[in-house]
C-alpha cells in the first residue's frame, strides 16, 4: 500500500492551497479578467504537485530529468502563477501583472515567458498531445521522470484529446499521468447537458489506462493517487478528480458563469473573507 | 526541328526519404513521425532503418503535430510527414500553437501538394497550404522544384532550429537545379533581361520551358526559383523588377494567397512593375491526369506563354 503521509504535512499542503486560492482571487481582481472557476477547481491538484510531488529545481529549469507539468487547460494559468508565487519561485508582486502588456503572466501559460512552463497552451486538446510527446522522449532516453498533463473536462469533448490519450495507451507510457479536473462545467453550462463525456472512467479504462477516481479537493486522496501513478508500470494513469468549479467561494461554486470571469473588488473581499489564511502549525512541505 | 530529349525525372519524395535515412545516421536523437501514409511520404525508409525512432501514429494528424512538438521541446529534431491537405489543413491549429507558438523544432514535410495529386480529386488537392503556412509567425516555408533541391533543403531544414514546412509533389519531376538550395535565396536558373518568370515546385520546369520557347523568338527571359518561400529573397525580386521590368509568377497553388501574391506585394512596395499571377483560380480541383489538370486549370505552357507575351507587350518589347 501507499505509505501514509503525516497529518502535519497534509495540513501544511492544505494551508498552502488556501494561500494559492487567495492569491488567485487577488490576481484576478487586479487583472479584471481571467478564469476564476477552473483555477479554483484545480488548485489542490496543482498545489500538491508544486509543493510536493513534482521533482523540479527552479535553479535548474533545464535539468533533463525534471518532472514535466503541462497545463493542457491553459486557461487555468492563474492557478499555476499563484502556486509559483506562494511556493516562492516567482515574486509575489508579479501576480499583479497578470494579462498586462509585457508581463510574463500571459492569459494562457507561455513557455517562452516563464521558465517553469513546459508547453505554451490555450487552445484545448493540444497540451495532452505535447505531454505524450514528452513522455515518448523520456521512454526513448530510458528516463524515469514523470510527465503530468492537467486537462479540463470540457477539453474531453475535443477529438484530439482522445487521439492523444489513445496514443499514450498504445505506447504504454507509464510515466504519463493525466489529471482530469472533473468540475462538471464548461463555459456555457454543464458538460453532461452540452455534450456528455460520461462514462469517463470507463472510456479511459477502454483506452488502456489505470483509472483512479478521487475527490480532487482531498489532499490525502490526491497524494495517494500521485504515488500510485508514479509506481505503476506498463500503462499510463488517468486521475479523474471530482472537483467543484469555483471551489471555496460560496457564490462561485458550481456556477458556470464564473468560468471566464474575474471578481470585482467587492466580490473579492467577500470571497477572501470566506477563505481566511489557515493557521501555521509548522510541517512546511 | 526535333524536340529536345525528355529531361531526366526523379522522385522528390524518394529524395526526402533517402535524406532522412542519412540524417538519422548522423543525428541519433532525430525522430520521424507519420500518420499512416509512410509508404507514400517515403518516411518508411527511415522507419525500416531506425524503427525505434519512427512513430507511425495512425490517422491522427492533429496529434501527430502536438506529439512532434512535445518531442521537439525535449531537445530533439523532429520530422513529421503526411499529405499537404492534412498537414496544413487538418492540423492547422496544432501547427500554429503546438509548433509555431511554442517555437518547436519540428519539420513538417508535406507530400502530395497541389493539383498534380491527380486522381484523388479536389478533396486531396491542397492549393491553400503555402498561404496558410507562410502566414504563420516563426514558420519557414520551402517548395523545392526537383529532387536535388529536396535533398539539400531537407538537410538545411534539419540544421535549422525552429519550425518549418516543406511541400513536395506526388509526381516525379525533371531535374532543373544543381541543388544549391539556401534559405532566403532565389537561384537564377536562366539569365535574361526582357522578362522574369518566377516559379515554385512543379511550375519551375514549365517556367524553363516557356523561357526556352521565348528565347527562340529572341526574347531573353530570367527564371527565378522561389523555393525559399519564407524567408524569401526580396533583393532578387526587386532586382528582377528593376532589371527586367515585369514579372510573371507561376504556382500550383491558389493565386489568392501564394507566391504570386507575395511577389505582387513585394514589387508594389519596393519597385512597382507589371506582375501577372498564373496559379489555381479561386476553385477546388477535380480528378484527372496530373498534367492535364494543370492545363485545365490555366497552368498550361501555352497559357503561360500568352501571359508572358502580354507582359512583353506592356513593356513594348513585342508588338
Amino acid at each position: 500500500m501507499d505509505a501514509a503521509v503525516p497529518p502535519t504535512e497534509i495540513r501544511a499542503l492544505e494551508r498552502s492551497a488556501r494561500e494559492v486560492r487567495r492569491a488567485i482571487l487577488e490576481m484576478l481582481t487586479i487583472s479584471g479578467s481571467g478564469h476564476s472557476g477552473g483555477s479554483l477547481s484545480v488548485t489542490d491538484l496543482v498545489t500538491a504537485l508544486l509543493f510536493r510531488d513534482l521533482r523540479y529545481d527552479p535553479q535548474r529549469p533545464d535539468w533533463p530529468d525534471r518532472d514535466r507539468l503541462v497545463l493542457s487547460k491553459g486557461h487555468a494559468a492563474p492557478a499555476i502563477y499563484a502556486a509559483l508565487a506562494v511556493r516562492g519561485w516567482i515574486p509575489r508582486e508579479e501576480l499583479a501583472t497578470l494579462r498586462r502588456l509585457g508581463s510574463r503572466l500571459q492569459g494562457h501559460v507561455d513557455r517562452e515567458k516563464l521558465p517553469f512552463i513546459e508547453a505554451s497552451t490555450g487552445c484545448l486538446g493540444q497540451g495532452i498531445g505535447m505531454a505524450v510527446g514528452m513522455a515518448l522522449d523520456g521512454r526513448l532516453r530510458g528516463a524515469t521522470h514523470q510527465v503530468y498533463a492537467i486537462l479540463g473536462d470540457g477539453e474531453c469533448q475535443a477529438g484530439p484529446t482522445w487521439e492523444a490519450l489513445m496514443a499514450a495507451g498504445h505506447y504504454k507510457l507509464d510515466r504519463l499521468t493525466v489529471i482530469i479536473d472533473r468540475n462538471g462545467l464548461e463555459t456555457d453550462g454543464a458538460t453532461e447537458a452540452i455534450l456528455g463525456i460520461e462514462p469517463l472512467a470507463e472510456k479511459l479504462t477502454a483506452f488502456r489506462y489505470q483509472v483512479l477516481e478521487i475527490d480532487g479537493h482531498s489532499m490525502p486522496e490526491i497524494l495517494a493517487a500521485y504515488a500510485r501513478a508514479r509506481a505503476t508500470r506498463d500503462r499510463p494513469t488517468a486521475i479523474v478528480a471530482r472537483t467543484v468549479k469555483g471551489k471555496g467561494v460560496s457564490f462561485m461554486e458550481n456556477q458556470h458563469t464564473w468560468h471566464g470571469k474575474a471578481p470585482s473588488r467587492e466580490e473579492a473581499e467577500r470571497a477572501l473573507a470566506e477563505l481566511p489564511p489557515l493557521p501555521d502549525e509548522g510541517g512546511t512541505p | 526541328m526535333s524536340a529536345p530529349a525528355p529531361p531526366r525525372t526523379e522522385s522528390l519524395r524518394d529524395a526526402y526519404g533517402q535524406t532522412l535515412v542519412e540524417l538519422g545516421g548522423s543525428d541519433p536523437g532525430m525522430v520521424v513521425l507519420d500518420a499512416d501514409l509512410s509508404g507514400s511520404t517515403r518516411t518508411v525508409l527511415f522507419g525500416k532503418k531506425y524503427p525505434e525512432r519512427f512513430f507511425n501514429v495512425g490517422v491522427m494528424e492533429p496529434t501527430m503535430m502536438t506529439m512532434a512538438a512535445g518531442l521537439a521541446l525535449s531537445g530533439r529534431t523532429v520530422f513529421a510527414s503526411t499529405f499537404a491537405v492534412f498537414a496544413a489543413g487538418q492540423a492547422y491549429n496544432q501547427v500554429r500553437q503546438a509548433i509555431c507558438y511554442n517555437r518547436a523544432n519540428v519539420k513538417i514535410v508535406a507530400t502530395h501538394g497541389g493539383l498534380t495529386v491527380g486522381g484523388d480529386g479536389g478533396t486531396h488537392q491542397m492549393v491553400e497550404d503555402i498561404g496558410l503556412m507562410r502566414g504563420l509567425p516563426r514558420m519557414t516555408v520551402v517548395v523545392p522544384a526537383d529532387a536535388p533541391t529536396t535533398r539539400t533543403a531537407t538537410r538545411v531544414l534539419h540544421g535549422l532550429n525552429g519550425p518549418a514546412y516543406m511541400r513536395l509533389p506526388r509526381e516525379n519531376l525533371p531535374v532543373v537545379t544543381d541543388g544549391a538550395f539556401q534559405l532566403g535565396r532565389a537561384p537564377e536558373l536562366a539569365a535574361g533581361s526582357d522578362l522574369t518568370i518566377a516559379a515554385v515546385g512543379v511550375m519551375v520546369a514549365r517556367a524553363l520551358e516557356v523561357a526556352r520557347r521565348l528565347r527562340e523568338s529572341g526574347i531573353s527571359v530570367r527564371v527565378l526559383d522561389l523555393a525559399s518561400v519564407k524567408p524569401y529573397d526580396e533583393s532578387a525580386i526587386v532586382r528582377a523588377a528593376r532589371e527586367t521590368g515585369a514579372i510573371l509568377v507561376l504556382e500550383e497553388h491558389s493565386v489568392l494567397t501564394g507566391v504570386g501574391a507575395l511577389v505582387a506585394s513585394v514589387t508594389a512596395e519596393r519597385y512597382p512593375v507589371p506582375v501577372r499571377r498564373v496559379g489555381v483560380p479561386d476553385l477546388f480541383g477535380e480528378s484527372g491526369d496530373p498534367w492535364a489538370l494543370l492545363d485545365r486549370y490555366g497552368l498550361s505552357v501555352e497559357r503561360i506563354g500568352d501571359e508572358a507575351w502580354e507582359l512583353l507587350k506592356l513593356r513594348g518589347k513585342v508588338q
